[in-house]
This record gives structure tokens, C-alpha cells and sequence, in this order.
């Protein structure tokens, strides 16, 4: 039995202040950068809303995506907009995009969309691009250069082979260790487009990439997984200072690669597992899982979430909101050149996993 | 080797239990610890002792500690009410309301946060506020209260005994640590569902009730934050949680609500008087402590012990009988199964789809959670 310290009570408090409801004043104060260029916007992702059958939907995934879009509209300042990182329906089904939009549409605000495999198998995304237009495209806000893609594609050969059902890709698509399962990729031709688009910007515009599959390797098995993304990373590599804002992954992640910062974003929905891939030091285990602070049985909304973003100096820290848990900040560390966790320190100021045995 | 390990586990085992008594003996002036609860948490820097326990239990019900010396601590917290009000919403001097519903003192000091929301971390720190709350006690600051007791030779003398204080040295700090001392020993436990759970008295409990039992672990869900451990129960998980109640109250004003609370808050607003003169603030919950917004409308889980005692129910008291509560959650999280639901609403709450019988049987099962003996605290 535990009694929360007063201290804690009140660092708590503290912490979240810094992390949510922040009156905008205190966010210039806090940073001391010219308030035009300090923007935030929310991030949203993976709801998974599945029908079962009519107009009935698994509760817990709608109530997952229902409370973000009620805590995001409460943010002070408000965001101005927000991302949607793909994997709004479970099977892509017209039924369950319209669904999930009909909660989204509940958001203050514009809202943009990234296409996620669970949108897009059932019909190579056509009723996804015909409610929220096309699926890879950019925009610039503030002076930072925002790039959505598409990274869910795979082989041309596999998705237009001969299926009895577009159902049967899609279900194909969405298990998990599946040996017939294919790699997630950009693709030629959008790499090609993506190369045009940066051609025209400055080295030094800040540059935002959002797509739904981590635009890094981490573990095949799962998809948490982009065939070129070292292509896709090249191209990003001439400039200062570049995010890359992913989803599918349903869990915390960050990671720098070059001149690239990663952050992955938690479900509404369900959260995954770590990937063993995805250990930090090596072990001589003949099987290795590592922990993560455990989703709780008790607690549905254990391990979900959203985030939002604080944009300043063209980095970008990522406030992850946990229900019922102390919220975290991973954000760019100058002195570092990477991410770094501000509550949860690596060595020393690390918090164990905990254990529920 | 094993014998000489086993013979060390032993000795280690009897000093543990040793301990265990000791402790025992330190915590209760009566009685061995009630079945169904953990030994009570009691801070390093405020042990229990008799002559405390019999002061705090004075001052707990002192009512000159009030701007119209008509309300102390027991006003609210009434020992023959189950340690409430039995009011919707507590009434404080000159009859002058509040905005929450007196949660039971019964197994406080098994409270991971007090209040509601939680905005105090213990005992000691619970009872400075609601003397000097302007629709409570009413006090402009805690100097009448210790004037009172500088000035009575009676307290004087006991101040003096457990804590080794002149008069003019006594302070807040005495004073809630004598109360903290009292509340610890307001400990509910040996109700037929205890006797039936953990003592093996198979007919401690109806068969109604045990089909109860059956609910609210399972088809119920209650057991997900109402917690029933292995050897103990609380029935509170000590978290908090948006049921749904209140959100006809805030309902989509949540946003200009927190904006202006936020406001004053920076301009030097107190939380306590905040949420309990205003309706709309106090629905924020757990928000205006910690101002997260994934705690918009969160509200401690209460323990559900002599529950049958404490009514009316929930933080706004707008629930008046368990019947009502049971159709409040089987609706999921509100009073008709029609009525709109808050965005903010935890997922756990959702439809439950129980029977009449289903119904009746999670009442009669909340009714064997009462202690048989909840006169023996105070003679007052």
C-alpha cells in the first residue's frame, strides 16, 4: 500500500501542467522563441473501429477514439490541426471509415489524414481517398514543410493477384506473423514524387513526414516496417532538421537516425507489445520479450492513447497522454542530437517495467 | 544446509509475526484485527497511541471548531449514518451547502489520496481543509480553532500528554495528527461477505447474496476498480474514474469550465473552495487537482464497505438508493439508457444488461458489506 507522497502529488501536477492545458503564454515563456513560429498540433491514431454487425461497433475502440477527440478539443492553446496517422477502420470497411470520421468530425478544427493498411486492403483505398482525397501530399505551415505518405503499399504483383475477395487481402494483411504476410514500402513512383516535392524546399525549412508504417526497420514480422526506407531516409538526410510522425506500431517509440528524430504514437485503441526487435541492450536469452509497462487487464485503456506536438525551433516534442498515468514528453535534446524522455531518463533515472505476476 | 535455511526462514517467520502484533497492538486500542483488511498503514512520524487516539476522537467532534460553532468534523461524518451525512451534499455553518457528498471516514486510512478528486495525499493533511472552507466550517484560518483549544484546560493537558507541547506551542499539526490518529481506528471489516470470503462460513452470506457475489465479479465488472483481493478487501482500487455521473451538470461546457478554472487557479484561487462552491468546477474532478486532461470528470472510486449506510450515492449524492446505482451503471454510466454519454466517460463503464433477478441480487450482496459492530469507535 502506497501513499502518494505530497511531493508527488505535486510534482505530478507539475509535470502535467508543463505537458497539457498550458495557457499560450506559458509555452513562449517556457521556450523564449519568437511566437510566430511556435505552433502545436495534436496527433491522433489507429482506432481500429470495427463493426460488428449494422450499427453496432466495438465499444472500447469507439470510446478509445471518442475521449481523444473530447480531450483534444480541450487543449489550451488549441492545436492548429490535427493528424490522423492512419487505421481509422479494422477492415477497411465503408461502414467502419464513416464511423470513425462521424467521431473525428466531433474535433475543433482541420484534421489531416495518413492512409493505414487497415483503410486501405480491402479496396486499394478507394473509399478512404474518395471521403478524405489522396493519400500522399504536403503543405507548409508556419514555416515548416509537412509531407504525408503513403508507406503501406507493397508488391504491385501481390495486391493485384488474383483474390476471391478484397476481404482476403485485407484479412491477409492485418495478422500479424503472418508467413504470407508482405512488406510495407513507399514505392517507386511515390519516392519519385516525394524527391520532386523536396527539391523545391530550403535545407533548412524544418521538415515533418507522417506516414502510418515506421519509416525505420524494427521487426518484419509485425510490419513495424518500411522495405526502402533507407531510400526514403536519403532523401530526407540533405536537411537540418527532420521528424518523422508514425503510427501502427501502437506503443511509445523514438529513435534518431542521422538527422532524423522518430516518434511513433499510441492507439486509441489497443496497445502492442515491445518487439524483441526492439531491445536495447543484447541478451544471451534463448527468448527474449521485453517488457513494457504491461497493459493492464483491469484497465481498457491501458497503454492508449494520443499525443500532441509543441513545435518550436522546427523540433518537435511529443507529449504522449496516458489515461490514468503520468503523461511523458519525449522532445528533442540540443546538447544530445536526439529524442530524449524527460521524465523517464535512461541509466540511473530509469523506472523499471513493472511487473504483474 | 536445508535444515539450517529452513530453521533461519523459521525464526524469521516468528519475528515477522512478532512484529505483526506488536504493530497490532500499537494500532487498535480494542481488538484484534477485523478479517477481510490489511493491517492499517500508520506513518513513521505519527505512531498511534491511546491518549491521541481518545484526543483526536474530542476533537472530531468539537463543534467550536466552526465559524458557528454548530459544526465539527462528526456534522458530516456521523458514526450512527455509517460516518456520513445521509445529505445529497454536505450542509455546513448557517446551513450553507457544498457541492459534494460526505464520503464515509470508515477505512480511510486505507485512502491512497482524500477527498474526491484526491487533492490531499493523507489524514493529516484532509482535516485542515474543511474548517476553514467557507461553505463548511466557515473559519477564516485555523487561529479560533487553536484560540479554542489554547484556552481549555482540558485539551491542554491532553496536547500536553501526547505531544509533549505548552499551550502556545500547539499547533495545525497536532491538532491533524490527533484526528488522523482517531480516523485510523474507524476500521470496517467482519461483515458477512468477510465471514463468508475469508473465514470459510459458508452460511455467513444468503444464497442471494452469493449469487450477488457471482455479479459483481463477473457479469457486474464492480470487482474492476470495487477490488476483492486474496486475503483482502477494500473495494476501492484508490483511482479515479469518469463514470458518467455529473456530465448532465457539465456537459458540453467542460472546455470554458477548465478554461476559466485554469485562470483563477493562476490568479490564486484555492482548489478546495473552488470545487465546492462552484457545481460546474466540481465536475471537473480529479482535473483541478492535477489539471490532466485525461482526468476530466474522474472521481475516487469508493470503498463500498456498510455501503447500505452511506446513502445517498456518488460524489454528487444525485443517486438516492443502491437500486438506483445498479441501474445507473447498467445503463452505462447514466440514468436512462437513452441519455447522452460524455466523450470523457472511462470505456469500462458500458451497458451491462442485467436481469431484475441480476439487480436484486448485487443489492443483497452490497448489504453483507456491512460490520456488525460500528458503535464501538466512540461513545459520542
Amino acid at each position: 500500500m502506497s501513499k502518494i507522497s505530497r511531493r508527488e502529488l505535486l510534482s505530478n501536477g507539475g509535470a502535467l501542467l508543463a505537458a497539457s492545458s498550458l495557457p499560450i503564454s506559458l509555452v513562449e515563456v517556457a521556450f523564449g522563441q519568437d511566437s510566430d513560429s511556435n505552433f502545436t498540433f495534436a496527433y491522433i491514431s489507429d482506432s481500429h473501429i470495427t463493426q460488428i454487425k449494422g450499427n453496432e461497433f466495438v465499444r472500447n475502440w469507439d470510446r478509445g477514439l471518442i475521449r481523444a477527440v473530447a480531450e483534444t478539443n480541450l487543449l489550451d492553446p488549441s492545436p492548429d490541426f490535427v493528424f490522423y496517422g492512419g487505421d481509422i477502420a479494422q477492415l477497411g470497411k465503408p461502414e467502419e471509415i464513416d464511423h470513425g470520421l462521424e467521431i473525428l468530425s466531433g474535433l475543433h478544427g482541420d484534421v489531416h489524414y495518413v492512409m493505414g493498411e487497415h483503410d486501405y486492403y480491402v479496396d486499394l483505398g478507394e473509399y478512404w481517398r474518395k471521403q478524405l482525397g489522396p493519400d500522399h501530399y504536403s503543405f507548409d505551415h508556419k514555416g515548416v514543410h509537412f509531407v504525408v505518405l503513403n508507406s503501406i503499399l507493397t508488391h504491385e504483383a501481390w495486391m493485384h493477384q488474383k483474390w476471391d475477395t478484397g476481404m482476403d487481402r485485407m484479412k491477409q494483411m492485418a495478422r500479424l506473423d503472418n508467413p504470407n504476410g508482405q512488406p510495407f514500402m513507399v514505392g517507386d513512383s511515390q519516392r519519385e514524387w516525394l524527391r520532386k516535392d523536396l527539391d523545391k524546399i530550403s535545407k533548412d525549412t524544418p521538415i515533418v513526414v507522417l506516414s502510418h508504417s515506421p519509416l525505420q526497420k524494427i521487426f518484419k514480422s509485425w510490419n513495424f516496417w518500411t522495405d526502402d526506407a533507407e531510400q526514403v531516409q536519403a532523401l530526407l538526410h540533405p536537411f537540418d532538421k527532420v521528424t518523422v510522425l508514425y503510427g501502427h506500431v501502437h506503443q511509445i517509440q523514438t529513435n534518431q537516425i542521422g538527422n532524423i528524430s522518430f516518434h511513433a504514437a499510441m492507439a486509441t485503441a489497443w496497445p502492442w507489445p515491445y518487439p524483441s526487435t526492439y531491445r536495447q541492450k543484447s541478451s544471451y536469452m534463448p527468448k527474449l520479450t521485453v517488457e513494457m509497462n504491461r497493459a493492464d487487464p483491469f484497465f481498457e485503456r491501458d497503454a492508449t492513447g494520443w499525443q500532441f506536438i509543441d513545435m518550436h525551433s522546427g523540433r518537435t516534442d511529443v507529449s504522449y497522454l496516458l489515461p490514468d498515468n503520468q503523461n511523458r514528453v519525449v522532445a528533442y535534446d540540443e546538447s544530445a542530437g536526439h529524442p530524449v524522455d524527460r521524465t523517464n531518463k535512461a541509466g540511473a533515472g530509469s523506472k523499471p517495467p513493472l511487473r504483474h505476476y | 544446509m536445508w535444515h539450517k535455511l529452513l530453521k533461519g526462514a523459521a525464526a524469521m517467520k516468528f519475528r515477522n509475526l512478532l512484529a505483526a502484533v506488536l504493530v497490532t497492538a500499537a494500532w487498535v486500542s480494542a481488538g484484534a484485527q477485523p478479517l477481510g483488511l490489511p493491517p492499517v498503514p500508520i506513518p513513521a512520524d505519527n505512531p498511534q497511541t491511546p491518549e491521541k487516539i481518545a484526543l483526536g476522537d474530542r476533537l472530531f467532534h468539537d463543534t467550536r471548531f466552526s465559524a458557528d460553532g454548530k459544526v465539527s468534523c462528526a456534522t458530516c461524518h456521523e458514526q450512527s449514518k455509517g460516518f456520513t451525512d445521509n445529505l445529497p451534499v454536505s450542509e455546513g455553518f448557517n446551513s450553507l451547502t457544498g457541492t459534494r457528498n460526505a464520503p464515509t471516514v470508515l477505512n480511510s486510512a486505507y485512502f491512497t489520496t482524500l477527498f474526491w478528486d484526491g487533492r490531499e495525499p493523507d489524514l493529516e493533511g484532509q482535516s485542515k481543509q474543511p474548517p476553514i472552507n467557507p461553505v463548511e466550517g466557515g473559519l477564516p484560518n485555523h487561529a479560533p480553532i487553536l484560540a479554542v483549544i489554547r484556552s481549555d484546560s482540558e485539551y491542554v493537558t491532553s496536547f500536553d500528554a501526547v505531544f509533549d507541547v505548552a499551550a502556545t506551542a500547539i499547533t495545525m499539526e497536532h491538532v491533524s495528527k490527533a484526528i488522523a490518529s482517531f480516523e485510523r481506528t474507524v476500521i470496517a471489516g467482519d461483515s458477512p461477505f468477510d465471514r463468508y470470503y475469508y473465514g470459510g462460513e459458508s452460511d455467513a452470506m444468503t444464497a442471494e447474496q452469493i449469487r450477488g457475489l457471482d455479479v459483481f465479479i463477473n457479469k457486474g465488472r464492480c470487482v474492476s476498480c470495487h477490488t476483492i483481493e486474496q486475503t483482502q478487501a477494500l473495494f476501492t482500487d484508490n483511482r479515479f474514474h469518469n463514470i458518467g455521473v455529473g456530465f448532465k451538470q457539465i456537459g458540453g461546457k467542460e472546455y470554458e469550465t477548465a478554461e476559466q478554472f485554469i485562470k483563477s487557479k493562476r490568479q490564486g484561487v484555492d482548489v478546495d473552495i473552488a470545487v465546492l462552491t462552484s457545481k460546474n468546477v466540481s465536475e471537473l474532478g480529479r482535473f483541478a487537482v492535477t489539471e490532466n486532461i485525461t482526468e476530466v470528470g474522474a472521481f475516487k472510486t469508493s470503498t463500498l464497505r456498510n455501503i447500505d449506510q452511506t446513502e445517498p450515492y456518488m460524489h454528487d449524492g444525485s443517486l438516492a438508493t443502491l437500486e438506483d446505482v445498479v441501474d445507473f451503471y447498467n445503463n452505462g454510466g447514466r440514468d436512462k439508457d437513452t441519455d447522452p454519454l460524455s466523450g470523457f466517460q472511462s470505456g469500462g463503464i458500458r451497458p451491462l444488461n442485467l436481469t431484475d433477478d441480476e439487480k436484486e441480487e448485487l443489492v443483497a450482496f452490497m448489504q453483507a458489506l456491512t460490520s456488525p459492530d460500528l458503535e464501538q469507535f466512540t461513545d459520542r
